[in-house]
């Protein structure tokens, strides 16, 4: 490449993570920002305030809505990693009667688009009477297909002859499954719960729909009804609640950015 | 083997449960409430065909159906070059290329109500980012989400800036496909870097850009929280979507019949659009 067509192309790259980055930067500066220097470009504030935290922090229960939400989006990871392996366990390496029946309708399922069972879910939960409860928010994604589909792929690979000698050993189905599987696994394992937990952690229309009491609201949900309710009053104030969603988000992508690319690129063209 | 099939039962049977309550029974039910009313507080009667006559002619439901038509005349276009030019300017040799592409890829993993309430930050007319820096070259305050004409396509370009760095990945991934052997060749024929780019790197490209014709299709279809958040549908009701039309049927309006056969509806729209999608870049590309 010639040199200044070099030169052209990290000016344009430049430009291009300017405009992704630079927001993010912007917000979080605003969030420290009084109401009158709101507006400014500066990233670094003239007068630094929290006063904006404090507002937020003081007129709903966002800590509260920070522990739901860890809490529903960390037992989601845990049942679709758990749950989700014996049954792609089972799919992968045990015949039994209906295991084709259980393929095929996992396939089926990605199929079916989310809109058309957003409302016969909504009215299934309402009979339940799990509105306002966690397991309205946890239940229906206590399995995903397309985490099923994608550790049973790995299972698959794996070598007959373990499971026979282990079965040999007079280890239970169980118990290879967790202690020679699950170490080879690591990888697919890793994929799935960050896309998991990433999207259980973001949701929001589904919160929306079975959830009305602040007690029970997630992160992204308490945040758009404060945003939206007149609650926060300026900008500013929401931004700051906007902040305690991003930054947990953004410390463990600088941290795991190739896993987070590959796990939740890979999820959504295989999902 | 009689041990393998019990435990193979007994290890598939709880997630075959999970799919009969929370897949196939919201599949039919939806089917059923078609032909329901049901407020969910009285027993559900049967409506017969009404809530399908109802969508056939309801302005409201058209209206969003049309704008979600205005919002990918702009959000595919854009999306596709975007992604293109990025993922093209990613495959050269770079230094601190995994920085370059987590920049891009920044957004797809931050809350999309996140990003509709930082960008309704950054489009407010009077303190917002984007008029702040328009006024430094001279441009008064622009109301790009309360102008009925600027609010759709404002969302649409929000929607492209979350979502690009998504995209720019599987069009990578397509461009480690593409030989080098095959640019050399065609180099030494004295093609230009444009015909190069028309000739080779686009047609051989054509399976990316169809998956990302048909995610950006699907996702355009489930606009939701951008316009719930930063608009509310209006102005005029031009950034009003289906999904937001279903919400408030289900939620405000508790009419669960007619929400399902929005859902029914949109579900069959989105699998049209796809099929005639996929149709037209398959002669285009036979041509």
């Amino acid at each position: 490449m010639r040199p200044l067509s070099r030169v052209g192309l990290y000016l344009a790259l430049t430009v291009a993570a300017v405009t992704f980055i630079y927001p993010f930067l912007w917000m979080a500066s605003s969030t420290l920002k009084p109401p009158l220097e709101f507006g400014s470009l500066a990233l670094i504030p003239d007068r630094i305030t929290l006063d904006n935290y404090r507002i937020m922090w003081s007129r709903a229960p966002f800590g509260r809505a920070l522990l739901n939400s860890v809490f529903v989006a960390g037992t989601i990871t845990a049942s679709v990693l758990v749950l989700g392996s014996i049954t792609a366990y089972a799919m992968a390496r045990l015949t039994f009667p209906g295991r084709r029946a259980l393929n095929a309708a996992t396939v089926a399922v990605l199929l079916v688009p989310g809109q058309l069972t957003l409302i016969p879910l909504y009215t299934l939960i309402v009979q339940l009477g799990w509105v306002d409860t966690y397991a309205a928010l946890i239940v229906p994604y206590l399995f995903n297909a397309t985490a099923i589909l994608m550790l049973r792929q790995f299972f698959l690979q794996i070598p007959q002859s373990l499971i026979d000698s282990a079965r040999m050993d007079g280890m239970s189905e169980l118990r290879i499954l967790f202690t020679i599987f699950w170490p080879l696994a690591r990888p697919p394992l890793a994929i799935v719960a960050i896309f998991t937990f990433m999207g259980s952690w973001n949701e929001v229309l589904w919160p929306l729909l079975v959830v009305r009491d602040e007690q029970t609201m997630t992160l992204p949900q308490l945040l758009t009804v404060f945003a939206l309710g007149g609650g926060a009053g300026t900008l500013g104030v929401s931004l700051a609640a906007a902040m305690v969603l991003v930054v947990p988000v953004v410390i463990a992508y600088m941290f795991l950015q190739r896993y987070f690319i590959e796990s939740m690129a890979g999820a959504g063209v295989k999902g | 083997m009689r041990a393998e099939g019990r435990s193979g039962l007994l290890m598939g049977a709880p997630y075959a449960l999970f799919l009969l309550a929370f897949a196939a029974y919201p599949v039919f039910f939806a089917l059923a409430l078609v032909f329901m009313r049901w407020d969910l507080v009285t027993e559900p009667s049967f409506a017969g065909a009404d809530n399908i006559r109802l969508l056939a002619v309801d302005a409201r439901f058209w209206r969003a159906v049309a704008n979600t038509f205005v919002f990918l005349a702009i959000h595919l276009p854009l999306q596709i070059a975007t992604a293109l030019t990025l993922a093209l300017a990613l495959n050269r040799p770079l230094v601190f290329r995994a920085f370059w592409r987590a920049a891009f890829f920044l957004p797809v993993v931050i809350s999309g109500a996140v990003v509709a309430i930082l960008w309704n930050a950054l489009y407010a007319t009077d303190v917002g980012l984007i008029n702040t820096v328009l006024a430094k070259v001279g441009v008064s305050p622009i109301p790009w989400l309360t102008d009925p004409s600027l609010a759709m396509p404002a969302i649409a370009v929000m929607v492209t800036w979350k979502n690009v760095g998504f995209y720019v990945v599987i069009y990578l991934a397509g461009l480690q496909y593409i030989p080098r052997s095959c640019q050399e060749a065609i180099e030494l024929d004295g093609a230009t870097a444009w015909q190069r780019f028309r000739h080779l790197t686009l047609p051989l490209l054509l399976p990316q850009t169809i998956l990302v014709v048909t995610l950006s299709t699907i996702n355009g279809f489930q606009l939701f929280i951008e316009p719930y958040v930063m608009t509310g549908g209006g102005p005029l009701r031009r950034t009003f979507s289906v999904v937001l039309y279903m919400y408030t049927n289900a939620f405000s309006y508790q009419k669960m019949g007619y929400a399902a056969t929005i859902g029914v509806a949109l579900a069959l729209i989105i699998g049209a659009v796809v099929a005639i999608q996929r149709r037209i870049i398959g002669t285009a590309e036979a041509t």
